[in-house]
């Protein structure tokens, strides 16, 4: 007998196993034509069938050839369990299923000799999301009246710059009760207490972008939300940088300042500010790692925005140049001030880590009053790309890092001067109006959002390891992807539309969550108004614990 | 719920006038408790309008307490005065063993001082007295301050009145404003220290409602001053935002109602003052109420004033005469004590205004 071949790849080591039925596939080739990662190959295969046809058993065999569908056994071309296939197959003839037996951990790292990468989110699930055992629970009802959700009018909106404190405020008393405001004071918006986070050209296809773009700019115009969204590191098209349309759009510079040279040549022809200038300094779902663009995806516009040639793509993890939190503070935002006349607010995103209230303890005590925000981002964060290590196994978890930074600015007695936006995981269970209320009831003054944006567009991944191809290049949703095939999946108005209505749904769900407590404009640090079932959680956030 | 009510007139008024007052809208309260401030000294506390005058309840062990820790800073002591309390059975009083109202003279240290030295001598005097008091629940300093006096107790309004010999209107122990509450407050625990009207360096506040930004608003006072302690009760946060606003910023009263209430973003948007108003609004987001509720509020040069919360969830009424404004929770209250005034000229104050009442007794309403 032949030897085994105990290390030969089989399906069984992948983490997906395709489920193929041959009498119902009609041949038609649709899933081949759809599967992107090429997981799925047509094959004809020998059959042998045994019969016999007399009286008496006379067996005879007969072969045929037979083409059916086989899943592949490479470890670059494997199935991701995306489910296009079966989204298309007109007959229910082919599925992926989970396999719980899966050595694709052990076997891709034997085989290439290289770390894991991919995208998406961290996949280790387990416990009860913290955010999950808290609930609204002071609700108003006697002498204190709940609101009428529908008709009250709210003020749902969030400082986005640098707030003074009041002793600071350049107040010139004037005869009869006035007071005039001396110098300029720093640029401050108020904007919706949900920013769409910051995905850049490059990690999306250019398709997916613009109808993100397309949603914001709907939300402000038509809907009368003041929905703010960020670039992400990679640059702003041409177009829009000289649209009227870049009002609500927060540019983002990273380090590898990729997409600045356009944006600084092209600040001439600029009819409106932009919304505000965000520094990157982390990322939560890959703290302390860099960004990472692979070639794939660096299609020709791609290289054009950027400035690059067509070459994998590294932020590095650090901005060069920057030794100390002052320094940040000191040379990019006055630079980055200055480049827009201290009009337009410059915020910093920050991965949230053990260290977070340090830096932004630093920031709040800065005397310039300058940095105008405080984005923090948290574990459960996506990302286009990055090592399968540094997704699972680092970063911190969100909720508690943010009421500890707002513990410290109470401390400091300077909570809201520095904005603290939230991020990292919200909205996962598909209810991000619940996640954001209880954010801000524990001290945020909003959050910002990417992963769900992609989810709004029809991406299929998800935290069981379904799917987290983005870095491949070949998303199969036409999200993450340059490859113009794939791109032409995705339809921008219906991911506008998607994204406009969960908007509005959204809008509707906070002033549900506003009313029972009987405020009208956001319970910042409100955390009175919530209650946990959870008694260590409860103690650590310093909220009432209940059961 | 409380009951809220102010008097302030031309000429000197006797407690009974406030007792009168709160009584008609007993019906609104829960007969649990009266406080009181008065401010603008007449009858045995008139010669002495520039000194600061203790206003204590304590035990034997408390007084001695506060003499020692007064005599060591270097206040003389130059009048004294407790009421007569008239301790029959049956009374519902929760009386403490002395009511202490002393006017001192400041230390001679401080001859020459300003008057800010002193007014923060006085600040701290208190603070130190309510810190060492507190510990054994020797006693309750209310308010140390020139020609003002605070009295609470806990216990029937009606009862307290008797007891101190309120009732009896006389020309001893009369004032220009008072101000007064009935009502322990029962959100939280029975403390003399959660009864309003709350003092504060001549501010003096008191409110009928719920403040449900309280833990926002505590958790940003307790770092602006000193002087912003105890937190017993969510309607002191409205007497730190007084002193806050109008004392530490130096602002115009009016802006106070920009602080507690701020007019909503599309609304300041479509004012000329907006870039004022947007700049107070972020600056102080910290300081905004919410809930219902009605603050009266006292400043240091006896004016007198009133508002409401930003959906007037709550009620109060100013009536006048030539010689006397009320300000009260309840009309009812208002026919009590001033029966023949024309009351088509009362004033149901409307979310977005403040009624200011000057020393002259003028009667403004300023729009927010
Ligand atoms: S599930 Fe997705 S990756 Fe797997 S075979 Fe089907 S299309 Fe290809
Ligand atoms: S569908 Fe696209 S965006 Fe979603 S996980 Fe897969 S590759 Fe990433």
């Amino acid at each position: 007998m032949e030897t085994m071949r105990v290390n030969q790849l089989t399906a069984n080591d992948l983490p997906w196993k395709i489920l193929y039925n041959a009498s119902r596939c009609t041949l038609c080739g649709s899933c081949l034509a759809t599967c992107s990662f090429r997981a799925i190959k047509a094959k004809v295969e020998r059959r042998r069938m045994v019969f016999s046809e007399g009286d008496l058993p006379e067996p005879r065999a007969r072969f045929s050839a037979v083409p059916v569908i086989r899943q592949g056994t490479s470890i670059r071309d494997y199935c991701r369990g995306c489910a296009m296939c079966e989204k298309v197959c007109p007959n229910d003839a082919i599925r992926p299923e989970r396999n719980v037996d899966t050595r694709h951990p052990i076997v891709t790292r034997c085989l290439g000799g290289d770390s894991i990468k991919r995208g998406g989110r961290k996949n280790l699930e387990g416990t009860i999301r913290t955010l999950d055992t808290l609930r609204v629970g002071r609700i108003s009802q006697m002498t204190d009246p709940s609101l009428d959700a529908q008709r009250h009018k709210f003020d749902l909106l969030a400082p986005f710059g640098r707030i003074l404190p009041p002793g600071r405020l350049p107040f010139i008393a004037g005869t009869d009760q006035e007071m005039s405001l001396g110098e300029l004071t720093p640029p401050v918006s108020w904007v919706y207490p949900v920013i769409i986070g910051d995905m850049s050209i490059g990690a999306l296809s250019w398709r997916m972008w613009e109808a993100v773009a397309m949603a914001t700019a709907y939300l402000n115009e038509e809907c009368g939300l003041p929905v703010r969204m960020c670039s992400g590191e990679g640059g702003v098209p041409r177009r829009l940088l000289r649209s009227k349309y870049l009002k609500y759009m927060i540019l983002q510079i990273a380090s590898g300042h990729f997409g600045w040279n356009r944006i600084a040549t092209s600040m001439p022809d600029m009819i409106e500010d932009p919304a505000g200038i965000l520094i990157k300094i982390g990322q939560g779902a890959k703290p302390g790692d860099g960004g990472l663009l692979q070639a794939g995806k660096v299609a020709e516009h791609i290289q054009a925005i950027r400035g690059v040639p067509k070459a994998d793509l590294l932020s590095p993890p650090n901005h060069q140049g920057l030794y100390s939190i002052e320094e940040s503070v000191q040379k990019m935002f006055l630079s980055l001030n200055a480049a827009f006349k201290f009009r337009v607010p410059v915020a910093i995103k920050v991965a949230a880590s053990a260290t977070s209230v340090s830096v932004f303890n630093n920031l709040v005590r800065d005397p310039y009053n300058i940095v105008g925000g405080f984005f923090l981002d948290g574990i459960d964060g996506g990302t286009g790309a990055a090592h399968e290590v540094s997704l699972d196994h680092t970063g911190h978890p969100i909720v508690s890092k943010l009421r500890d930074c707002y513990l410290a600015a109470v401390t400091q007695g300077r909570q809201g001067q520095i904005p603290l936006w939230a991020a990292g995981g919200l909205g996962k269970t598909g209810d991000l109006a619940a996640d954001a209320f209880k954010m801000i009831c524990l001290g945020a003054n909003g959050v910002f959002t990417g992963k769900l944006i992609l989810q709004m567009a029809g991406c299929v991944g998800n935290d069981m390891g379904r799917c987290n191809a983005c870095n491949t290049g070949l998303c199969p949703a036409g999200i993450t992807t340059q490859e113009p095939q794939l791109v032409r999946r995705l339809d921008p108005d219906r991911v506008a539309q998607n994204i406009v209505n969960y908007y509005l749904a959204m809008d509707q769900e906070l002033k549900k969550l506003m009313a029972p407590i009987g405020n009208s404009t956001l319970p910042v640090g409100r955390a009175d108004a919530l209650v946990s079932t959870d008694r260590a959680i409860a103690e650590r956030l310093k909220i009432q614990h209940v059961c | 719920m409380c009951r809220i009510g102010a008097i302030k007139s031309l000429n000197y008024v006797h407690p009974s006038m406030a007792l009168q007052l709160m009584q008609s809208q007993q019906k609104g309260h829960d007969n649990s408790g009266f406080a009181m401030v008065m401010q603008d000294l007449g009858g045995i506390f008139e010669p002495y309008k520039k000194l600061p005058t203790l206003s204590m309840a304590c035990t034997s062990e408390g007084i001695k307490l506060a003499e020692d820790i007064l005599h060591e800073i270097g206040f003389h002591r130059i009048m004294q005065w407790s009421p007569e309390v008239n301790d029959k059975p049956g009374l519902d009083i929760n009386a403490m063993p002395h009511y202490v109202f002393e006017t001192f003279n400041y230390p001679r240290s401080y001859k020459k001082a300003s008057q800010k030295e002193k007014e923060e001598l006085l600040l701290d005097t208190r603070l130190r007295l309510r810190r060492v008091l507190e510990k054994d629940e020797e006693g309750f300093v209310y308010s140390f301050w020139p020609d003002l006096l605070t009295l609470k107790e806990i216990g029937d309004p009606r009862d307290i009145g008797t007891y101190f010999n309120l009732w009896k209107a006389n020309t001893t122990f009369t004032a220009k404003v008072i101000t007064a509450q009935c009502r322990q407050n029962t959100n939280y625990d029975i403390v003399r220290y959660a009864a309003h009207p709350f003092h504060l360096q001549g501010y003096t506040a008191l409110a009928n409602g719920e403040n449900t930004f309280y833990l926002k608003n505590k958790e940003y006072q307790q770092q602006l001053h000193r002087g912003y302690i105890g937190f017993e009760s969510d309607s002191q946060c409205f007497l730190y935002t007084l002193h806050y606003v109008h004392r530490e910023l130096g602002w115009p009263l009016s802006y106070y109602k920009h602080v507690v209430t701020p007019l909503p973003f599309e609304e300041i948007d479509a004012r000329q003052d907006r870039k004022q108003l947007l700049a107070i609004r972020q600056s102080l987001a910290h300081l905004e109420i919410n809930g219902p509720n009605t603050i009266i509020g006292m400043l240091p040069d006896n004016s007198l004033f009133t508002c409401c919360d930003a959906k007037k969830l709550r009620p109060v009424v100013v009536g006048y005469d030539s010689e006397t404004v009320v300000i009260s929770s309840e009309v009812c209250g208002i026919n009590e004590v001033l029966p023949d005034r024309n009351w088509e000229n009362d004033i149901y104050p409307n979310e977005r205004e403040i009624v200011v009442i000057n020393d002259e007794l003028e009667v403004q309403r300023w729009k927010q």
